[in-house]
């Protein structure tokens, strides 16, 4: 539901990581890490980026959502695995101390840009 | 006092979606990549609400140095936020000098009913018509701007009704406490484990209604620790006020706690 709140923000982030000396480029693709936990659905994402880059010196540029797995660390007797559903207790001593080691995740990793008169397949 | 708050954020709806795949390339060290299709990657490397993050560590820091208890409120719409909050300043008003912020899209019924009580309530409306469905760190800044923050102990900040959106907001608060009642789902926690996971207590609400219901109280608070093992749950009617003792001990001892802390940095 604030996936367009968050679409700005990316889009701003994007915006101001073109090198000064770039020259005259297009942003082609955004690449994203977003964790499973992150309350950020990929599609409504993608939705919202779209309509607001349209007119923009963004648009046309796509998002690529990499989805991390939520993967916990269990502090009582340090087992580690990868939770799939909405359980969080140790699955090897039943402890209920968790450190969430990924899986909240909503960074930009990088932005691929491209000359304008090139043409990138 | 009273005021009367509007932050709008403008919105968008457009077409569709699409999904690209990936293509790999070595890095030069740099930050700047170089690939085979021509295109230069550049490494951003930023958390994508690094802005309303650093916003939320000045609101807390501010919010220390007062030595003010915050607390973040947060519920589905309908679970009974602002009815337990009224109730809750009921009974701590005067021993506790408060203050509220409240979320709602539109409309200042909220802020009405808990001006009743007597504390400092300012309303943020995010529209008048489909706004933001949570409240940020900026708006919280700007709203207690309309506050006295040397005469507060305790600022309750009750977000907009929603389980899914504020649970990804950090406003600068202390401790988030989720509120659930007994007329919703049992499996609400498992349904939104992020909420459940990000709030430090959970008030189960209108247990009144209980004997009224087919609601399995048990299988509710399973389902939160589950999501959130030892989590405390607090059994409450904001209506009859019944189990609000935990509660209220448990609000005190936290302002208590931060006006200390204050005094010991000080």
């Amino acid at each position: 539901m604030h996936e367009m709140g968050i679409a700005l923000q990316i889009i701003e982030i994007a915006t101001d990581s073109i090198p000064p000396d770039a020259g005259d480029v297009r942003v082609e693709k955004i690449n994203l890490k977003i964790g499973k936990l992150a309350a950020v659905v990929p599609d409504s994402l993608r939705f919202c980026f779209d309509a607001a880059v349209k007119d923009s010196p963004l648009e046309g540029a796509k998002l690529f959502i990499q989805a991390l797995p939520v993967v916990a660390r269990c502090r009582d007797c340090d087992a580690q695995w990868t939770i799939n559903g909405p359980a969080f207790t140790c699955e090897n001593c039943n402890g209920g101390s968790l450190e969430i080691l990924s899986g909240r995740e909503l960074d930009i990793e990088s932005i691929e840009i491209v000359q304008k008169d090139e043409h990138v397949s | 006092m009273f005021l009367d708050t509007f932050f709008r954020i403008q919105k968008y709806y457009h077409h569709d979606g699409s999904r690209h795949s990936h293509s790999h390339s070595d890095s030069n060290g740099s930050g700047i990549t170089t690939k085979k299709s021509g295109a230069r990657e550049i490494k951003v490397v930023r958390r994508v609400l690094d802005i309303n993050e650093k916003m939320a560590d000045q609101n807390r820091t501010l919010f220390t140095a007062k030595g003010i208890f915050v607390l973040n409120v947060m519920s589905s719409p309908g679970s009974g936020k602002t009815t337990t909050l009224e109730k809750t300043l009921s009974q701590i008003a005067s021993e506790i000098n408060s203050a509220v912020i409240v979320g709602d899209i539109c409309t200042t019924n909220d802020a009405d009913r808990l001006a009743v009580s007597g504390v400092p309530v300012v309303q943020i409306n995010t529209d008048e018509f489909g706004g933001d469905c949570h409240l940020a760190a900026h708006v919280i800044e700007k709203a207690v701007g309309g506050l006295d923050l040397d005469d507060i102990d305790l600022l309750i900040v009750e977000n907009v009704g929603n389980l899914v959106c504020p649970a990804e907001f950090d406003i600068g608060e202390d401790a988030r406490v989720v509120v659930l009642s007994v007329t919703e789902g049992e499996d609400k926690p498992a349904k939104y484990p992020l909420m459940f996971r990000e709030c430090e207590v959970a008030l189960l609400n209108k247990v009144d209604l209980l004997p009224y219901l087919d609601y399995d109280k048990q299988k509710a608070i399973d389902f939160i620790h589950q999501v959130h093992p030892g989590m405390p749950v607090f059994e409450i009617s904001a209506k009859t006020e019944e189990g609000f003792k935990p509660w209220i001990d448990w609000l005190r001892g936290k302002v208590k706690d931060k006006a200390e802390g204050k005094e010991h940095s000080a």
